[in-house]
């Protein structure tokens, strides 16, 4: 089974590389062969592994070194336990549902053979970041992933909204690497390796360290390097206040929103936490930041996905409200919960994406949900879906969403430390506010007035543009479209009642996340479960499900029975609704602060410093010198023989007098 | 070992073919003079590589060791020897001849005889810097590759290339004359000897070893070079031919940061050891102050050239460390930057040949046109902003990694570069290459031709070995490192 690891993430790579660099050779047909058949081998091989797996077979070994400086070695190796096989399954399965929707989504695309050499060297960088066994390779995965989701969000890179959005992205994942490097350098200094099974083995004994940052005031190792690496973590799964970048990549093809910004790429920093359980369960204040700024996340982005009208802009608010909530598991120490909420969330967010991209096809690359409307006559694949997706990530009884999310509200009811209030304050309001989003944008896409007819063609602005052609009646997608969403759809409804018990409370990740004691959050949780079923039957008397429907409810009647409502109140509560408009103003501030701050003291060092100071001053200021003083020094030779004379007559007499006056 | 004089080939077979070139005279027979500066070039690259086979990655010291008299009297010797450390400058160095070669080619068009027999003197002469083992040897090759240099920018260089040339030209020589005098000093200090080896051994008084390394300081902190005596690099860059400024990027500073680790540290590790803090200030100033000036800038060669700076700082923050990882991750930032600015250089250079011009504002959507050079600036875009899998990350990584072990805001500091790293040459890249067609003349260009496509593609396939697999590189630094680390360690004071 051994050999099996290395096959996993290069077969997407050598998909990746055939549609690349050959991708005229081999054409479009020939470049998705390729690729799907590599994501295909890696998803099989998934599979095998993942049995292998549950079998009892994990490995932890090194593949190939990279680098020994002294006896620090760093190598590229393979870690693979219960929680890589669950994100290699979620991952590999994912990307090659996305692959093949992208033959229909992009079918028209002069960038064919690239986006799929993109999308499957993404899931080669995604598969080594979940795949590693130390702190190096973890890195190279994070930074790759960045990478690639640079070049997607670029994809289009003659849209001037597109290459800004590509960059924002790329450099505030830079701020989180930023730390996150640095955390790593923390490891390395502490532990003297960058190994997994070496640090957490050593981890219990190095809780006490103390490091002086600032002054003569001691803080705990393990606090500073977890918050650290948790800012890596708050770059690339977009929390809040990195989260700026994740609404702006929706600049990307559809498929790529799906995929990375929904599904994997984003969760990296979750999966990496929850692979780092033993650390951060040294350090209660790490936990407790991780769990106010999960549930910031999970509040306030939710409430921007209200005001949205961008049909992908939606998904993608609801996508970093999610994130929060598994963030918050993260806090409340509830690490298999948070992979559980990824792994539902990844199928059935991917579905809202990839439907939602369908949608986009169907109305002729228009984005705006004020346009849609009755679509469900048209498109009954994609709607049924989409009801499906919506259903889930609201928490409906019986669907995962609702396993995933309620154990996690349940997990940070149970939680005590600090802050674990204002979450489950903020978990709870949050389930209110999904429901509410989620269903305007279902009402307002599926059901009510057809609203396409009279205004057809315009506002095309942001819309995909990938040359399905113009005109006509919205129409169902092809087969390569649906097939995807109707495979998306079966786990988004099934996995959360099958997985919920072996991954919650089983023996599934015993020995791979880490708990410490004071913080069982999970125990109390198992103490309450008495099987999927009466857990669901449970739920109808429960808070959660009665605020879900509420905000089924509220939106329906807003958005279908009386829709002069919502303009009224956004009338009426004007300030509050151009703050969530402006999406309080984040990007704003991050501009005139950081970019145009660091421009300004770019521009100030170099007039002032290099210009000014340095060039002027003392580099030509000495030439300036020099010249000034040989002007004066040639005055002196000018020529003139009764000059010459005068001065020695002038001298001799100076002298002659020196002398007399001495002796 | 094979008992060929390698060392004396790799220096002298590239001098000789310069002088064979500078032979066919005038531009009546420039594709001669090109042919022939193309051979040398090879030539000179392929005598290098025996050293690389047949080097014995355990042994410490050096190794291909050629010792004759030279100035008996004073005591003057033509030694050669290399360690690992010299080994990789030195096939750096034999493989950006090639490059320059080639960039040239059809771009000079004028004097191409002078130009190619510059470059290829310059490639010999930097190979015996790299080599010489006695410290007047070094100093004459040290001081001797100022002169080809000053000859390019000064004839093939830009409008202000007077002023750019002569400003490089006595920043550099004012440092080095400091230099020579510690070099005096030592000399008699030693009772007669100009054997580096020697020197190293010495016991020197502290007051003496500050004013050594402060003499050596001076020399070496202008070539590297370091804030604040940086300010003549931009605008020899600018006025530079693409070749000159990529012998410039790739080789030339890395004479600075070669002489801290033969000279100032080994013979005043006391002094070192008490200067570092004052040494890891401004390598940082260097990183943070650097990099923000790049992202302002609007013309590409001196955004580059800054960028150029701001990565060099890396080296002399990571020799001041004191830890193995700075000190490995220094030099390999070292050989890492020579592919790196070098391609870059020649990316701008590219695009310069196409528009005479190298101002941002002037270019938008190049990526329309030129899809391949596109996808090439994108990698070493990518790796002049540290992308792992990239040659740029190994160095810069390594000493972030040695930094966190000595101080956090050391790490911290140099840590930013993730973020201005990024920030100025993404910029860039969105303003040249991304876009709707700026302007008309952007939708002229035509894509690289098979010579440029070449070039690019050698420097590309050694950025991404470098970063795939930098064992090997690392693996010659090994032994010379560990002893270096143990010679700090042990105080010279008498």
């Amino acid at each position: 089974m051994n050999g099996l690891y290395p096959v996993i993430p290069l077969a997407p790579l050598a998909g990746a590389i055939l549609a690349g660099f050959f991708g005229r050779l081999i054409g479009r047909t020939g470049a998705h062969v390729v690729t799907i058949l590599g994501v295909l081998v890696a998803f099989v091989c998934s599979v095998l592994v993942f049995q292998d797996v549950q079998a009892g077979n994990t490995f932890n070994g090194t593949w190939y070194t990279w680098l020994v400086a002294g006896d620090v070695k760093m190598e590229v190796g393979f870690l693979v336990d219960s929680l890589t096989a669950t994100m290699l399954l979620v991952v590999t399965f994912v990307s090659l549902m996305v692959h093949i929707y992208t033959i229909g989504y992009m079918a028209d695309d002069p960038g064919y053979q690239r986006f799929f050499s993109y999308i499957s060297l993404f899931t080669f960088a995604m598969l080594m970041l979940v795949m590693s066994n130390n702190f190096l390779q973890l890195f190279f995965g994070w930074e790759a992933v960045g990478l690639v989701s640079y070049l997607l969000i670029g994809f289009w890179y003659t849209r001037p909204t597109a290459i800004f959005a590509n960059l924002k992205a790329f450099l505030v994942n830079r701020v989180g690497d930023f730390g996150f490097i640095l955390g790593i350098g923390l490891v390395l200094a502490h532990f003297g390796s960058l190994d997994y099974a070496t640090v957490f083995a050593a981890a219990p004994s190095k809780a006490a360290t103390t490091i002086s940052i600032w002054g003569d005031a001691q803080w705990s190792m393990m606090t500073v390097t977890c918050i650290l690496l948790f800012v890596g973590a708050m770059g690339k799964s977009a929390q809040f206040p990195l989260h700026v970048w994740l609404p702006d990549s929706m600049e990307g093809p559809t498929p790529i929103s799906a995929l990375i910004h929904a599904a994997t790429m984003v969760t990296a920093g979750i999966f990496m936490v929850a692979r780092m359980s033993p650390l951060f369960e040294l350090s209660e204040t790490a936990l407790s930041f991780v769990l106010v700024i999960g549930a910031i996340t999970a509040l306030f982005m939710g409430f921007l996905g209200i005001v949205q009208n961008d049909i992908k802009r939606v998904v993608a608010y609801s996508t970093l409200s999610q994130l929060g909530y598994m963030t918050v598991a993260l806090g409340a120490s509830a690490y298999s919960v948070a992979i559980f909420h990824l792994m539902t969330h990844a199928f059935f967010k991917a579905l809202l994406f990839l439907a939602a991209g369908s949608v986009i096809i169907g109305m002729h690359h228009n984005q705006d949900i004020r346009k849609m409307g009755g679509l469900r006559k048209y498109m009954p694949i994609t709607w049924i879906t989409s009801l499906v997706g919506s259903l889930a990530l609201i928490g409906t009884p019986f669907l995962s969403g609702f396993y995933s999310k309620d154990s996690i509200i349940e997990a940070v009811g149970a939680s005590h430390i600090p802050g674990s209030g204002f979450a489950y304050f903020a978990v709870l309001a949050g389930v209110f506010v999904t429901a509410f989003y989620s269903f305007r944008m279902y009402f307002l896409v599926f059901h009510g007035k057809e609203r396409f007819a009279d205004d057809h063609g315009h506002d095309d602005h942001h819309a995909d543009d990938h040359g399905h052609g113009h005109g006509g009646t919205p129409h169902e997608s092809p087969w390569v479209v649906t097939v995807p969403l109707v495979l998306l759809a079966i786990p988004s409804v099934v996995i959360g009642f099958i997985a919920i018990e072996p991954m919650l409370f089983g023996d599934y990740f015993k020995g791979v996340i880490h708990v410490a004691e004071p913080h069982e959050a999970m125990a109390d949780l198992r103490h309450h479960f008495h099987g999927a079923t009466a857990m669901a039957i449970h739920a109808f008397g429960t808070a959660p499900f009665w605020l879900a429907l509420a905000g089924v409810v509220l939106s329906w009647f807003f958005y279908l029975k009386r829709p002069d409502i919502p303009a009224a109140l956004a009338r009426t509560f004007k300030p509050l609704h151009t703050l969530l408009e402006n999406k309080y103003y984040f990007d704003e501030i991050y501009n005139a602060v950081f970019a145009s701050g660091a421009r300004a003291i770019g521009k100030g060092l170099w007039r002032g410093g290099d210009v000014a100071l340095i060039d002027g001053l003392f580099v030509n200021g000495s030439a300036k010198l020099v010249g000034w003083f040989s002007r004066l020094i040639r005055r002196f030779q000018s020529g003139y023989v009764y000059h010459y004379a005068f001065v020695m007559i002038f001298g001799v007499f100076t002298l002659l007098t020196l002398w007399f006056v001495r002796t | 070992m094979s008992s060929m004089p390698l060392l004396t080939l790799a220096i002298w077979v590239p001098i000789l073919a310069g002088a064979l070139v500078l032979a066919t005279g005038s531009d009546r027979n420039a594709g001669l003079a090109r042919t022939i500066a193309l051979l040398g070039a090879i030539a000179g690259f392929v005598v290098t590589l025996p050293l690389a086979m047949h080097f014995d990655v355990a042994f410490a010291g050096m190794q291909f060791v050629e010792a004759s008299t030279w100035i008996p009297r004073y005591n003057v010797n033509y030694s050669l020897g290399i360690d690992g450390i010299s080994l990789l400058l030195i096939l750096l160095n034999s493989f950006t001849t090639i490059i320059v070669v080639l960039a040239g080619w059809r771009v000079i068009e004028k004097r191409v005889a002078q130009y190619m027999a510059a470059f290829l003197v310059m490639s010999g002469l930097m190979n015996g810097v790299f080599a010489a083992t006695d410290a007047l040897l070094f100093y004459v090759f040290f001081e001797a590759t100022l002169i080809p240099m000053f000859l390019v920018i000064g004839v093939w260089g830009g409008p202000n290339r007077v002023y750019a040339a002569v400003k490089f030209f006595l920043y550099t020589l004012l440092g080095s004359l400091l230099m020579l005098i510690a070099l005096l000093y030592l000399y008699r200090a030693s009772g007669g000897s100009f054997a580096i080896a020697d020197w190293q051994k010495l016991p020197i008084a502290m007051t003496a070893q500050v004013m050594v390394f402060l003499a050596f300081l001076v020399a070496f902190a202008v070539k590297v070079p370091m804030w604040p005596v940086h300010t003549w690099l931009p605008d020899a860059h600018v006025e530079a031919p693409t070749g000159g400024s990529v012998v410039l990027a790739a080789i030339a500073l890395k004479l600075g940061g070669y002489g801290f680790i033969r000279f100032a540290l080994p013979i005043a590790p006391d002094a070192s050891h008490a200067l570092s803090g004052f040494m890891i200030t401004l390598s940082l100033i260097a990183v943070v102050y650097i990099g923000l000036v790049a992202l302002v800038q609007t013309d590409m060669k001196k955004l580059i050239a800054y960028s150029s700076i701001s990565h060099m700082g890396f080296v002399t923050l990571g020799l001041f460390l004191f830890d193995r990882l700075g000190y490995e991750g220094a030099i390999l930032q070292m050989i890492s930057h020579g592919f790196i600015s070098g391609a870059m250089f020649l990316c701008v250079g590219v695009m310069y040949d196409r528009m005479h011009s190298r101002q941002i504002a002037d270019y938008g959507g190049v990526v329309n046109t030129m899809p391949i050079f596109a996808s090439f600036l994108m990698l070493f875009g990518m790796a002049n902003a540290g992308l792992p899998g990239t040659s740029g990350f190994v160095g810069e990584f390594m000493v972030i990694m040695g930094a966190s072990k000595v101080n956090f805001w050391f790490a911290f500091a140099a840590a930013s570069t993730l973020i201005f790293g990024a920030a100025y040459t993404l910029w860039m890249y969105k303003r040249v290459i991304f876009g709707a067609i700026g302007n008309p003349h952007v939708a002229e260009l035509k894509d690289l031709e098979p010579r440029e496509t070449l070039f690019l593609a050698l420097l590309a396939v050694a950025v991404l070995w470098m970063g795939i697999h930098p064992a090997p590189f690392n693996a010659v630094l090994e032994a010379p490192v560990t002893e270096l680390l143990q010679h700090l360690a042990r105080s010279k004071l008498p």
